[in-house]
């Protein structure tokens, strides 16, 4: 009691000490001597300062700006609240928070969270209400994962920023569940800056690793993983997931960190598509040497890197169109990119600047990523070390902060709501099957300008002009695919059980990757041995954001890049191994013959060379027999 | 002669607050024009991050330090880091230099390097320092963490200014390594790697540098602690021009002992609540019954604000009143109860120890 009374009391004394010193100044003198000499010298300007600003304040009330400032902020939290989820596991053993990001229910949070809490799972809102989810999809490296809360289609939702346009000093707000505070579900508000960005944060003993991440001196505290870092405008920035906590308990001390959301938006799709995604590496060692250049190590030949050219020594001058000096900035680049996309790299050997495009691969094996950890790790806040002992301080790593037990009640086996017991399925690979099957179908939709040949399984016969006009003639039969072009050009793959080949040799398979596309389009999906949703990218690195689906059929892997947008089919790579560059083949129109829609030119690609560019002429489709 | 100098004192003050208040509201707006962003800019390239001995176990092997001369002197604390031969400083572009430790002053924790380099940012010692009190916004640099590394700036925390104080370094309850006023941030600025940072003001003026972390023993609370730059800039000057002598240091429990103890609270019968922070305010325990404060009707609870005609702002400046008092003066004690403040009269007892 008595130490809270301390403000009070000293602004009283304060108060009284300085009427004393302004009527009588002479006696104040004589007390001089005795004074500590510090006490008049600190305090005095200290007591002209505060007399200034209380006048100041008496006078003009506050500064309009300030409040104005105040109201935006007021304004903003009231507006984004809504969209912050406190998430519970189902079995009632931890939890976390998230942020709703469409109307109809995905929401982010992080895959430490979520992975303690089962498939489906309990969220509420500061509605006060308390909704079902479902797991979607999980990111183990990047810790993110995406839930659909159910029962609603008008969830209200955050809006995501650009977080590229962060910078230092930015006012930034966490919003959560920090300790599991709100039973009734408001979410806990704190305020900071921004400390730094593009931050690179060693994984943590796991495969968990937080790359070009936001590091905020907000209050990032147990239970606040996974739950939305909002700009001053209130446009969701980031994910809170890690801070530093290191000796002093598990409570923030002033740096944390959130996972940016521009990261987030690239594995988005592979998300929504119930996969667990991967992120990505470009085959490639690296370290920094002198005068903070970024040297390549080692290249490894399977990758496509070494195809387009990178040797060992060549000196990495910029990566995905941000310059690299250094190799934490190296991984940072790396690290927010799922496999399988293709980005610009620029390099330089003997003083000449090479650009080439880099397809990126897998980072983990499936099963690494599959060997995610079981249950909720450490679900519950651990108390600050027993005074006394020193030498039992947590190593001082960046770690998780793994979410608090919910205060009272024993645990429950999960037990998964009836209603919506079929919005999961389990399959390897997967998080959640049932969503990608969802993508799938939604992406299969934009087929339908080929509807009218899906009962062609015939022989097929396409002839027209190539651009160096020569003409040539394709003809996909059950018996084998052939292609002549001029008089000389003639190339034939059988399709007796022999292996597929680079048919026309340096296309990388052009003649299987046409038989590809009509078993697309003419036979259910479901011929192919595998297909899946894989999530979306910039179509060969620099095009528009296109949606992916792979199939397989043999050895042969085939992916499909639909327009993001507008849904029609743009392409597909085919390869015929795994570490080859495929055939590809874009859709550069489409025409109509006979009142059916088929490709009209496209071009062939392999590699870092163009092979042809083919337009129809003519185009016989025949019905199977 | 001071006494003469008030009223004209008064007058031009009253014209300042007058004009003070107009001015300080478009300050803080100007403040607020020159963005953080701005500061933030203006700062971090003169902050270094600094690698050196450690990196086992507990003791990290990386801190902070800040430029204060084109010619790449950098100040930085008194630490196991730069125990070795020399240490690595990391500018804010990445570049990299061997530097070696030019002088320390212990008493300050302080330390002063020097890379081989020129024409580098740096804060500019002979500018007056602002002054700020409790309240004042404030920005801390460091390498907290280690985790800007390479080119990256180094991070960036916000806080206020919570109390200006004085740090004793003593073995106690905090165990600091320095001793003098400090300012105390409400911020967690004292971090690992943190010490030897720079605090600054919102516009990015350098206010002091970061202190090392510091714990209370007993409360296992934390205290973030920042060196004002004055007390440093006439020894990081020495250093620099090479006309440093060491200070002698003062035997810390000497000086306790010279100052006059005569008399303390429980001479009068009054029992203190314990002396447990810097600026523990000086309320009453207890009475003891039958004392001379028993009979005067002082009371539990009651807050000691004057002796005499002096503020007694904290317990300890109470003791130094009381300390000083000879036997048989009187003295005058005004203490705060409730709303209200009441007046106490007292005699020195004379003490048996006395010739």
């Amino acid at each position: 009691m008595r130490i809270f009374a301390v403000p009070e009391t000293s602004h009283h004394a304060v108060c009284h000490w300085l009427c004393q010193w302004l009527l009588s100044p002479s006696k104040r003198v004589h007390q001089k001597g005795k004074d500590t000499g510090r006490a008049s010298g600190t305090l005095t300007p200290y007591f002209l300062f505060a007399w200034m600003i209380s006048a100041a304040s008496t006078l003009f009330a506050a500064d309009p700006s300030v409040l104005e400032a105040e109201h935006a902020r007021v304004a903003m939290i009231e507006r984004v609240a809504p969209s912050v989820v406190a998430i519970f596991a189902s079995s009632g053993n931890g939890g976390g928070s998230g942020v709703l990001i469409t109307p109809d229910g995905y929401a982010l949070s992080n895959f430490h969270v979520t992975s303690g809490s089962g498939t489906f799972m309990k969220c509420g809102l500061n509605d006060g209400k308390l909704y079902d989810a479902v797991i979607v999809g999980i990111d183990p490296t990047g810790d993110v994962a995406l839930i659909k809360m159910l029962g609603r289609d008008d969830f209200p939702a955050a809006t995501m920023g650009d977080s590229d346009t962060v910078q230092t000093g930015d006012w930034v707000f966490a919003m959560g569940n920090p300790f599991l505070l709100a039973t009734d579900f408001s979410p806990t508000v704190t305020a900071g800056i921004v400390s730094g960005v593009r931050r690179y944060q060693y994984p943590a003993g796991t495969i968990l690793e937080y790359t070009d991440c936001i590091q905020t001196d907000a209050s990032i505290n147990p239970g606040n993983s996974g739950g939305p870092l909002f700009s001053a405008t209130g446009q969701l920035v980031g994910i809170n997931g890690r801070g530093s906590f290191e000796k002093r308990g598990r409570v923030n001390i002033g740096a944390g960190y959130a996972i940016s959301i521009n990261q987030i938006k690239h594995f988005l799709d592979g998300l929504r598509g119930g996969r667990v995604v991967d992120h990505a590496t470009l085959g490639a060692l690296v370290r920094t040497g002198n005068d903070r250049q970024v040297i390549v190590d080692e290249v490894l030949e399977q990758s496509s890197a070494y195809r387009r050219g990178l040797r060992e020594g060549d000196e990495i001058v910029s990566f995905a169109g941000r310059p690299i000096g250094s190799v934490n900035q190296f991984k940072n680049v790396l690290g927010i990119y799922p496999d399988g996309w293709t980005v610009p790299l620029v390099y330089r050997r003997e003083g000449k600047r090479h650009e080439a495009l880099v397809e990126l691969r897998s980072l983990h094996r499936a099963s690494e990523l599959l060997a995610k950890p079981k249950g909720p790790e450490a679900p519950r806040p651990q108390r600050p070390q027993p005074p006394g002992d020193p030498n039992k301080k947590p190593t001082p790593k960046p770690q998780p902060d793994d979410a608090p037990h919910p205060p009272g009640g024993p645990a429950k086996e999960a037990e998964i709501p009836e209603q919506w017991k079929h919005l999961h399925e389990e399959k390897p690979g997967y998080a959640n099957y049932y969503f990608n099957q969802l993508e799938q179908k939604r992406v299969l939709a934009g087929l339908s300008e080929f509807m009218s040949l899906s009962a062609l399984t015939g022989r097929w016969k396409f002839a027209g002009q190539t651009a160096d006009n020569k003409p040539f003639v394709a003809t996909l039969a059950d018996a084998g695919l052939g292609l002549t072009i001029g008089e000389k050009q003639v190339y034939f793959q059988p399709l007796d059980n022999t292996e597929p080949q680079d048919e026309p040799p340096g296309t990388g398979g052009l003649l299987i990757a046409l038989q590809h596309f009509k078993q697309l389009v003419t036979t259910d999906p479901e011929a192919f041995s595998v297909v899946a949703y894989v999530g979306s990218q910039p179509l060969d690195g620099r095009g528009p954001t296109v949606d992916v689906l792979a199939t397989q059929a043999g050895i042969v892997q085939t992916r499909w890049y639909f327009h993001r947008q507008e849904g029609r089919l743009l392409g597909w790579d085919s390869s015929l191994g795994n570490d080859v560059d495929p055939c590809s083949v874009r859709i550069d129109s489409t025409a109509e013959f006979d009142g059916r829609r088929c490709l009209g030119t496209w071009t062939v690609r392999h590699g870092d060379t163009t092979f042809g560019t083919f337009r129809n002429t003519a185009v016989e489709l025949q019905a199977a027999k | 002669m001071i006494a003469r100098k008030v009223p004209s004192r008064m007058t031009r003050l009253l014209k300042s607050l007058l004009c003070g208040m107009v001015v300080a509201t478009t300050i803080a707006m100007d403040a607020r024009a020159q963005s953080s962003a701005e500061a933030i800019a203006a700062v971090s390239p003169k902050v270094v991050k600094i690698f050196g001995a450690g990196g086992r176990k507990n003791l990290y092997g990386y801190g902070s330090g800040f430029l204060v001369s084109a010619e790449g002197h950098i100040v930085t604390v008194w630490s196991h880091i730069l125990d070795g031969d020399s240490v690595t400083v990391v500018l804010h572009d990445g570049q990299r230099y061997e530097g070696r430790v030019v002088g320390a002053e212990p008493t300050l924790d302080l330390a002063v390097l020097k890379i081989e380099t020129e024409g580098l940012p740096f804060f500019d010692l002979t500018q007056p320092t602002p002054t700020v009190g409790p309240g004042a916004r404030v920005l801390a640099f460091s390498n907290v963490f280690k985790v800007a590394t390479g080119d990256e700036p180094v991070s960036v925390v916000h806080g206020v200014i919570a109390a200006q104080t004085t740090l004793s370094a003593r073995r106690g309850v905090f165990d600091a390594p320095y001793n003098g006023p400090v300012y105390v941030v409400d911020a967690v600025t004292n971090n690992s790697g943190a010490a030897g940072g720079v605090l600054t003001t919102r516009t990015g003026q350098l206010l002091g540098m970061l202190g090392k972390e510091l714990k209370n023993n007993t409360t296992h609370t934390w205290l973030n602690y920042v060196v004002p730059i004055s007390q440093l800039q006439t020894a990081i000057t020495e250093i620099q021009t090479g006309k440093f002598a060491p200070r002698k240091t003062e035997d810390d429990e000497g000086s306790i002992t010279s100052a006059p103890r005569r008399y303390s609270p429980r001479d009068f019968g009054i029992v203190m609540v314990p002396d447990v922070v810097t600026k523990t305010p000086a309320y009453v325990d207890r009475v003891i019954p039958g004392s001379a404060a028993a009979e005067a009707g002082v009371m539990p609870d009651d807050l000691i604000l004057f002796v005499g005609e002096q503020l007694v702002a904290s317990y300890r400046a109470l003791r130094d009143e009381l300390g000083a008092l000879e036997s048989g003066d009187r003295v005058k004690i005004v203490v705060r109860r409730g709303d209200q403040l009441v007046t106490f009269e007292f005699t020195a007892p004379r003490k048996e120890t006395e010739p």
